[in-house]
C-alpha cells in the first residue's frame, strides 16, 4: 500500500495493531529541546482569534453561545471553521467556534436545565423529539432502588454518571490515520458474522447489535470527513494526514457524546512516525510539523460540553479531559520519547499555557534525561503537567495504554471503563457512628444499629463497625453503578468510541473514595487521642471531643498511613464481593475532582477536628496544612497506598515555591526531577505538579481578569484559576504550600 | 537539658545510636542547605543570639523531641530515593555543634547507610571529629571582624574561626556562607575580606537576611533586633554577588 511506504513490520498491517506499528516504526530521541520551532504567522493568527473568542466566552458568563436546535451528533452540523484561510487542521464540534451543541441521551433534564442555566431555551423541536424517548436517565431512576436514591440524595455517593454521559472511554483514534474507515468496517463486519454462529445469549445479542451499531457510526465518521472535503476511507500518506484523520475521529465522538471525560489517548509517538518519514523525505520542515501539532492541539482547546452549573461545582473549571498521555518506555526498554513528545508539550509556549488538553507525562526512572529535565523546565513555566508513573503501570497495562480523565490507566483499543465515580468515605465513618442515620439531618438512611454515643471511643470497636457499613455500602454502590451502566449502554451508548476499540473489549468498572485522609486522621484521633461523641437531643452524633494528639496522615508516619492503606485494601475488597455488570473488573479510585469541596459540605464534623461543612482535601492528599515535615514526606504517605488496590489511579496534588527549590532555574529543574523520581521510585501514582508563589494566586483570587489564562493543576487536571468559583479558589488557596525557607 | 559538652566531639567512647539528639524538627523538602534534595535535621539549642536568626524557636535547648541516631537515620533511608546522586542529610539547627556527641553519632549512622551528610553550623563550638566525619561543612562566617561578629552574635568569633582554619587545613570539602543585613555584611570591603577568609572553600554563598522568621522570636519570647529595614534590596544582592564573581575569578585565575 502507497500510504505505508517505508514503514517497517508486518504483524500490524495484517491485524488492527497500532502498538505494534509504532513498535516497529518510532525513532526514540534522547536529545533537548533545542530543535523545537516557533509558532508560524497562520498559528499566531488563529490562536489570536481563538483568545478574542475566549475573552468573550468569560464575559458572557462562560458560555459563548448554544445551538439549541440541533441534536449534537456526527452529521448534525454544516462544517465549521475559526479561520478558514489559516487552519490546516480542520473540523469543529458545531457550526461555529466554542458554540456548544445539545447532547439530550444522557438526560434531557440536564440538556434543558443548562441550556435555561444561561439564558437559552431547548427548542421545541428537541423536546418533542425526545418526549417519547427514554434517555439513559429515565432508564436509570426507573429502576433504582430507595436505598440508592437515600444515598445519593445525602450525599453518599455523589457525582455518579446517571443524569450525563459516562466519558472515560479512549477511542483508538489512532487506527482512522493508520487504517483508514473502510478497513476497520470490513474488520467490524467479520467479528459481526463470527457473533452470528454463537449461541445467542444476552451477552452476545448485546454484542451483535452493538457491533452493528459501531459500523454505522464508523461510516457516519467517514461522511462527516468528506463535508470537510476530506476522504478518509483509505489511510494516511502522511502528517498533515496522519493528525487530520485521527483528529476527526475525535472530533466525531465528541459530537456524538457528551461524556464527563473524553480523552484522546497516546498520539505523540503514533504521530512521530509520520512526522520521521517526512522529515527524511523532505514532505514536510520542523517548523510545518510544529504547525500541524500546534494547530491540532488548538483544535482540542475548542472542545465544550454544555453543562449545569451543579455540574460545574463537581467538576469545576469546565474541563472536557483531553488527556494526552506523552512519554514513558517500552516494554523492550526503549523509551516512548520521541521528537513530537516535546513538540506537544511545546505547544504551551507556541500557543500559551492552557488547562486542555491534560498533558499527562508517563514517568520513568529510565526516561531520558533531557526529556526529564525538559518536563520540569515546562512544569516551572507553566504549572499545565502532571506525571504519573510509567514503570507502575507498565507492567499492568503494557507500553500502549493512556490515561482517561485524571489518573484511570487503560490499555488503548483493548480496554474501556464504565466510570463509577465516587462515594464518601469519611461520611460513612460518621453514619456508622450514628448507626445508619445521617449525621446532619438524622435520616436513617443506612442499616439501624445503636449510635455509638459513649466515650471515649474504643478504637477496635469503631473499627468493627465501620468495617460493617464499608460492607453495606459496597454492595449497593456496585449494583448503583450496574444499573447506571447497563442503561447508558442500552440508551447512550458510544457507537463510534467502542468502534475503535477491538470487538472483544476488557472492562473495567471504576469505583472511588473521597476522604481518606479525613477519614484516616479520624481514626487515628480515636486510636491516639481521647474522642468523645456529642450527642443532641435525639441521640444523634453531631460534633466530637478530641483531647490530645495524634498521628496525622501527610508526615510519612506508618501509625496512621497504615490506617489509610488498611482502609483502602478493605474497601476495594469489598467492593469485589459483588459482581459487576458485563463482568467488568472492579478498579477503585483516590480521586476527587473538585467535588472535595461538595463532599465537605454535605459532611459533618469529624472526629479528626475538621469543622462539619469544611472541604476535604483533594484525591489521596493529606488535609490542608496537616503536614509538618514538609512535602517529601506527604509525599512518602501517600506513595504508601498500593497501587494494585486502586488501579484506578491515586491522585496527589501538590504546590511548591518555587524559591525553595533553588535559587536557579537549573537547580530548580534538577530539584522537580529528583522529586518526581524519588516519589515514583517509592511508588507512588499520580503527581499534579504546581510551581508558583501564593501571592500570585492571591492577587489572581482579588482580580482574576489580571490573569486570564493562569493555569492550575487541581486535580488530576488543570483548570484556568479565574473561571473557578470563589469556594474553589478559596479552597486551593488554603491547601498546602510547601514554602519552608 | 544541658548542652552536650564540646570536648567529646573526639570520638572516644561514643556508642552511636545510644545518644539522643534533641531535635527541633525535621524538614523532608530541603533544597537550599547543601547540594540536592536534602532531608534537614534542625537541631534544638544554640549558644549565639545572632540578630537575623530566623529559626528563634530553635535557639533554647530545652523542649524539642529526643530521637536516637539510629532513629533519625532509619527516617532519613525513606528519602534515599530523592537524593539522587547529589542530595543527602542536613545537620542544622539551631547549632548542631552544641550536641556535639550526637550530631557525630547522627553522620556516622548515615554515613552507615549511604547517605551524603553535610553539617550547617557557624562553628562556634569548635569540634574537629564532626567536622571530619561530615561530607561537607556549611559554614556560616557571621562576620570577618571579631567584634563586629560578636555584635552581630553576642558571642565571641574564636571557635567559627578556629573553625575555618581548620577546614582550610584539612582539605576537606566546605562551604562558606554569609548573611548579608543591611548596616552589618553589606559593605564591599566585607565582601572582600570574606573571600579571602574563604579561600579554599568549594563555595561562598551569600544570603540576603530575610525577617519572615520574626513571628518565632516573639513566640519563643524573645526580641528580634532587626527590623525590615535590615532586609536588604535586590540591588544590594546583585551589586555583591557581582563583586563575588569577579573576586572569585582573579583568584581562580591566579591559581592557574
Amino acid at each position: 500500500m502507497k500510504q505505508w511506504e517505508g514503514f517497517k513490520g508486518t504483524e500490524w498491517r495484517d491485524n488492527i495493531d497500532v502498538r505494534g506499528f509504532i513498535r516497529d516504526n518510532y525513532a526514540p530521541y534522547t536529545g533537548g529541546a533545542e530543535f523545537l520551532a516557533p509558532p508560524t504567522a497562520r498559528t499566531q493568527k488563529l490562536s489570536n482569534r481563538y483568545d478574542a473568542l475566549l475573552a468573550e466566552e468569560r464575559k458572557k458568563g462562560g458560555v459563548l453561545d448554544v445551538d439549541t436546535e440541533r441534536v449534537s451528533s456526527l452529521l448534525s452540523y454544516p462544517p465549521g471553521y475559526l479561520d478558514k484561510d489559516n487552519e490546516i487542521i480542520v473540523g469543529l464540534q458545531t457550526a461555529a467556534p466554542l458554540c456548544r451543541g445539545v447532547n439530550p441521551f444522557g438526560g434531557i433534564r440536564m440538556a434543558r436545565n443548562a441550556c435555561e442555566a444561561y439564558g437559552y431555551k431547548l427548542s421545541d423541536a428537541i423536546e418533542t423529539r425526545f418526549e417519547y424517548k427514554t434517555t439513559h436517565n429515565d432508564g436509570v431512576f426507573r429502576v433504582y432502588t430507595d436505598e440508592m436514591l437515600k444515598l445519593r440524595k445525602y450525599g453518599v455517593t455523589t457525582s455518579l454518571p446517571d443524569a450525563y454521559g459516562r466519558g472515560r472511554i479512549i477511542g483508538d483514534y489512532r487506527r482512522v490515520a493508520l487504517y483508514g474507515v473502510d478497513r476497520l468496517i470490513a474488520d467490524k463486519k467479520k467479528d459481526f458474522a463470527e457473533l452470528g454462529k454463537n449461541y445467542m445469549s444476552d451477552d452476545n445479542i448485546r454484542l451483535r447489535e452493538d457491533v452493528f451499531r459501531q459500523v454505522g457510526f464508523l461510516d457516519k465518521l467517514r461522511q462527516m470527513a468528506l463535508m470537510y472535503g476530506v476522504d478518509i476511507s483509505g489511510p494516511a500518506s502522511n502528517t498533515l494526514e496522519a493528525v487530520q484523520w485521527t483528529y476527526f475521529a475525535y472530533l466525531g465522538a465528541i459530537k456524538e457524546q457528551n461524556g464527563a471525560a473524553m480523552s484522546l489517548g497516546r498520539t505523540s509517538t503514533f504521530f512521530d512516525v509520520y512526522a520521521e518519514r517526512d522529515l527524511k523525505n523532505k514532505v514536510f520542515t520542523e517548523s510545518e510539523i510544529q504547525e500541524i501539532i500546534d494547530q491540532f492541539v488548538l483544535k482540542l482547546r475548542m472542545g465544550r460540553q454544555l453543562r449545569t452549573p451543579e455540574y460545574n461545582e463537581l467538576f469545576a473549571g469546565d474541563p472536557t479531559w483531553v488527556t494526552e498521555s506523552v512519554g514513558g518506555v517500552g516494554t523492550d526498554g526503549r523509551p516512548l520519547v520521541t521528537k513530537t513528545s516535546y513538540r506537544f508539550l511545546h505547544t504551551l509556549f507556541n500557543l500559551g499555557t492552557s488547562p486542555e488538553p491534560n498533558l499527562t507525562v508517563l514517568w520513568s526512572k529510565a526516561l531520558p534525561k533531557e526529556w526529564k529535565k525538559y518536563c520540569a523546565s515546562v512544569s516551572m513555566r507553566t504549572s499545565a503537567v502532571q506525571y504519573e508513573n510509567d514503570d507502575l503501570m507498565r507492567p499492568r497495562y503494557g507500553d500502549d495504554y493512556g490515561i482517561a480523565c485524571c489518573v484511570s490507566a487503560m490499555t488503548i483499543g483493548k480496554q474501556m471503563q464504565f466510570f463509577g465515580a465516587r462515594c464518601n468515605i469519611a461520611k460513612l465513618l460518621l453514619i456508622a457512628l450514628n448507626g445508619g442515620r445521617d449525621e446532619l439531618t438524622g435520616v436513617q438512611i443506612g442499616p439501624a444499629a445503636p449510635p455509638m454515643t459513649e466515650g471515649p471511643l474504643d478504637y477496635g470497636k469503631v473499627k468493627e463497625r465501620y468495617f460493617k457499613y464499608i460492607d453495606w455500602l459496597s454492595e449497593t454502590y456496585v449494583n448503583t453503578m450496574n444499573i447506571i451502566h447497563y442503561m447508558h449502554d442500552k440508551y447512550a451508548y458510544e457507537k463510534l468510541q467502542m468502534a475503535l476499540h477491538d470487538t472483544f473489549v476488557e472492562r473495567l468498572m471504576a469505583f472511588g473514595a473521597a476522604g481518606i485522609s479525613v477519614a484516616a486522621d479520624s481514626l487515628s484521633a480515636i486510636k491516639y487521642a481521647r474522642v468523645t461523641p456529642v450527642a443532641d437531643e435525639t441521640g444523634l452524633i453531631v460534633d466530637y471531643k478530641t483531647e490530645g494528639d495524634f498521628p496525622k496522615f501527610g508526615n510519612d508516619d506508618d501509625r496512621v498511613d497504615k490506617i489509610a492503606e488498611e482502609l483502602t485494601e478493605y474497601f476495594s475488597a469489598a467492593l469485589k464481593r459483588t459482581p459487576c455488570y458485563r463482568g467488568a473488573v472492579h478498579t477503585l479510585s483516590l480521586l476527587t475532582i473538585t467535588s472535595n469541596v461538595v463532599y465537605g459540605k454535605k459532611t459533618g464534623a469529624t472526629p479528626c477536628g475538621r469543622k462539619s461543612g469544611a472541604p476535604f482535601a483533594p484525591g489521596a492528599n493529606p488535609l490542608h496544612n496537616r503536614e509538618t515535615k514538609g512535602a517529601l514526606a506527604s509525599l512518602n504517605s501517600v506513595a504508601k497506598i498500593r497501587y494494585d488496590c486502586c488501579r484506578d489511579g491515586i491522585s496527589n496534588t501538590f504546590s511548591v515555591v518555587p524559591v525553595t527549590l533553588g535559587k536557579d532555574d537549573n537547580v530548580i529543574a534538577d530539584n522537580l526531577v529528583a522529586i518526581l523520581d524519588g516519589y515514583f521510585a517509592n511508588g507512588g501514582h499520580h503527581l499534579n505538579m504546581n510551581v508558583y508563589n501564593k501571592e500570585k494566586l492571591l492577587d489572581a483570587h482579588k482580580d482574576p481578569e489580571k490573569y486570564p489564562n493562569l493555569t492550575i493543576r487541581v486535580s488530576g487536571y488543570a483548570v484556568r484559576f479565574g473561571i473557578l468559583s470563589t469556594k474553589h479558589r478559596e479552597e486551593v488557596l488554603s491547601r498546602t504550600f510547601f514554602d519552608r525557607l | 537539658m544541658s548542652a552536650t559538652s564540646n570536648t567529646a566531639g573526639r570520638g572516644a567512647g561514643l556508642r552511636p545510636g545510644g545518644v539522643k539528639v534533641r531535635v527541633h524538627s525535621i524538614e523532608t523538602l530541603g533544597a537550599l542547605d547543601g547540594p540536592g534534595i536534602r532531608t534537614v535535621v534542625f537541631f534544638k539549642g544554640c549558644p549565639m543570639r545572632c540578630a537575623y536568626c530566623h529559626n528563634a524557636d530553635a535557639l533554647s535547648a530545652d523542649g524539642g523531641t529526643l530521637m536516637s541516631a539510629a532513629e533519625i537515620a532509619a527516617f532519613a533511608v525513606r528519602y534515599k530515593s530523592y537524593y539522587g546522586q547529589t542530595g543527602g542529610v542536613t545537620l542544622s539547627g539551631g547549632e548542631p555543634l552544641m550536641q556535639a556527641d550526637a550530631a557525630l553519632a547522627l553522620t556516622e549512622a548515615l554515613k552507615a547507610e549511604g547517605i551524603h551528610t553535610a553539617l550547617d553550623t557557624s562553628g562556634c563550638i569548635f569540634a574537629p571529629a564532626v567536622l571530619d566525619a561530615a561530607d561537607l561543612v556549611i559554614l556560616d562566617v557571621k562576620h570577618t571582624d571579631p567584634q563586629r561578629f560578636f555584635d552581630l552574635t553576642e558571642y565571641p568569633a574564636d571557635g567559627t574561626f578556629k573553625t575555618l582554619e581548620y577546614l582550610k587545613g584539612s582539605g576537606k570539602r566546605f562551604w562558606v556562607r554569609q548573611v548579608i543585613v543591611n548596616g552589618f555584611t553589606d559593605g564591599g570591603e566585607q565582601i572582600k575580606t570574606l573571600i579571602k577568609a574563604a579561600a579554599g572553600a568549594e563555595k561562598t554563598e551569600l544570603l540576603p537576611f530575610h525577617n519572615m522568621g520574626a513571628h518565632k522570636w516573639a513566640a519563643a519570647g524573645l526580641t528580634c533586633r532587626l527590623s525590615a529595614d535590615a532586609v536588604p534590596s535586590a540591588q544590594t544582592m546583585a551589586r555583591l554577588n557581582g563583586l563575588l564573581r569577579t573576586k572569585q575569578d582573579k583568584l581562580l585565575q591566579r591559581k592557574k
